[in-house]
């Protein structure tokens, strides 16, 4: 489902992975919030918020709801409404 | 009781009506010096070394669902160990050793089938990766042998070497002691030997909290009550990063689903396991005449033991592509398992950060022929508190301390392992 063409085919689309990882500043120094941001994961198992890319449509990149458990697609918006939103 | 020809003429006599139970389906006590979660096969085999090599008989092994139902039985049954990374070879070679002795060691056959691997190439690229990785094998005292074009024609006819091939085989990696295993009868086994040694194996016990004692697992809460223990180790596969979350933890962990598939029966046909090069997919036959093969993961986060059309699509293509005879072969099954996906491609078998509680998990794709070797370290992990050599490295820490075990050069990416 994207929110620019409606409903798609599963093959034109990508996944870009867990999108509730934020990258740190670059200036961040500690290597503790590296750590956590390079490899740890709260792999849930139900709700899950990802990254997928519109890559043979639109070519947006989404962000959307999905249950890692039923495959269930919830809420799916613009990556870049979702980082708007994440900045105010 | 033991298991032997004569017993089989014994018991023909009243026609085999009184065989016992293998195993007894326990009930749990209050208190246990370890708890095993997950009695799968790695669960199973790491209570049967508990009590045979380290004489720990106090050893409950909890199940949510029954025994042997989750990724034990959700494999395609490749055993090999063709691993070129240190921290690998030696592990996984401990574990083809064990295989190779399972039977015996627990007086069940597992139907281990040594009918060799071919990983095949299909560059010079890859031939040259592969006489790499072989040299590398064979330096650690493992068998590998690299064959041209003209050689993997003659001992896999089947495959298609005509101009229209989309990628030409130019050669493969073959390892002679790589094979097959009767998956349900790892299970089955190692849950007979090691009850025959006082284990409770309890299944329809689903972990649903641990218990804290300051900074301290002392136990887990149950379904069917709470259970104290001195130790508590995971082996539950897919939910590895799900369980240490309710424990405080978060692990360098995706959980993943990987489908594999089985053919309606045919002659044989497929003597070996091969590996396609080109693609993620990887084909056997199986002793009903099943062709059993899986490709590559769907890609995305799931806990759901099932996949998506798509893969399936790309999974049976690849096949079509290695293998064009079995073009009109019809699929008899297909099925899904969920895979705890590390951010290296390489298994955890280590003490946790939280007293009490240890891990054993991120197989990614390769648990199964891990399983003897990986039962075995985790025992001596868990009654020794400290690593065995040959699961040394697979740390949890050495993802903040910059040692991964990357086999495949992928970087932090799970789904890409």
């Amino acid at each position: 489902m994207c929110p620019v063409c409606g409903l798609r085919d599963e093959t034109e689309f990508s996944y870009g992975g867990d999108a509730t990882v934020v990258r740190p500043a670059p200036d961040e120094s500690s290597p503790d919030v590296w750590f956590d941001y390079v490899f740890l994961r709260d792999n849930p198992r139900g709700a899950h918020k990802e990254f997928w890319h519109h890559v043979q449509g639109c070519r947006q990149w989404l962000v959307a709801e999905r249950n890692t458990l039923t495959n269930k697609i919830g809420a799916v918006d613009l990556a870049r409404h979702e980082m708007q939103r994440n900045q105010t | 009781m033991r298991y032997s020809a004569f017993a089989l003429i014994a018991k023909a006599i009243d026609g085999h009506a009184s065989w016992p139970r293998a195993w007894r389906d326990a009930d749990p006590r209050p208190t246990y010096d370890v708890v095993i979660v997950g009695a799968g096969g790695h669960g199973l085999a790491t209570a049967y070394y508990l009590a045979k090599e380290h004489g720990v008989k106090s050893v409950a092994v909890l199940e949510k669902g029954w025994l042997g139902g989750g990724n034990t039985g959700r494999n395609t049954t490749i055993v090999r160990s063709n691993y070129m990374m240190p921290g690998n070879t030696k592990f996984y070679e401990r574990s083809l050793r064990l295989w190779e002795n399972l039977s015996r060691d627990l007086n069940f056959n597992v139907m281990f089938s040594q009918r060799g691997q071919y990983n095949l190439c299909h560059s010079p690229a890859q031939m040259d990766a592969a006489r790499r990785r072989g040299n590398i094998m064979r330096a650690n005292g493992i068998d590998a042998e690299l064959f041209s074009r003209a050689e993997v024609r003659l001992r896999l006819p089947y495959l298609d070497y005509s101009d229209a091939a989309r990628f030409p085989i130019t050669g493969a990696l073959y390892q002679g002691r790589a094979g097959t295993a009767r998956h349900d009868a790892v299970a089955w086994g190692y849950a007979r030997a090691a009850d025959s040694l006082g284990v409770d194996i309890v299944q329809r016990c689903e972990v649903i909290g641990f218990l804290r004692e300051y900074d301290r697992i002392v136990g887990v809460e149950t379904t069917r009550g709470s259970i104290r223990a001195k130790k508590v180790g995971l082996a539950v596969a897919g939910h590895t990063g799900h369980l240490a979350m309710k424990a405080g933890l978060r692990l360098p962990i995706e959980t993943h689903v990987l489908q594999a598939f089985v053919s309606e029966p045919l002659k044989p046909l497929v003597d070996t396991v091969i590996s396609y090069g080109a693609a993620h997919f990887y084909i056997s036959q199986s002793d009903k005449g099943g062709l059993v093969f899986g490709g590559d993961l769907d890609g995305y986060n799931s806990y759901a033991q099932r996949g998506g059309l798509p893969l399936m699509e790309h999974t049976l293509a690849s096949a079509k592509a290695l293998m064009p005879c079995i073009s009109r072969l019809r699929v008899l099954r297909n099925w899904g398992g969920v895979m705890d996906m590390t951010m290296d491609g390489s298994p955890i078998i280590s003490a946790s950060p939280i007293a009490g509680l240890y891990l054993n998990g991120g197989w990614c794709y390769g648990g199964f022929k891990a399983t003897p070797a990986s039962g075995w370290c985790y025992a001596w992990t868990i009654a020794k508190d400290e690593p065995h050599p040959d699961n040394a490295e697979f740390t949890l820490s050495r993802f903040r301390d910059g040692y991964q075990i990357d086999e495949k050069g992928a970087g932090p990416t799970p789904n890409a392992q």
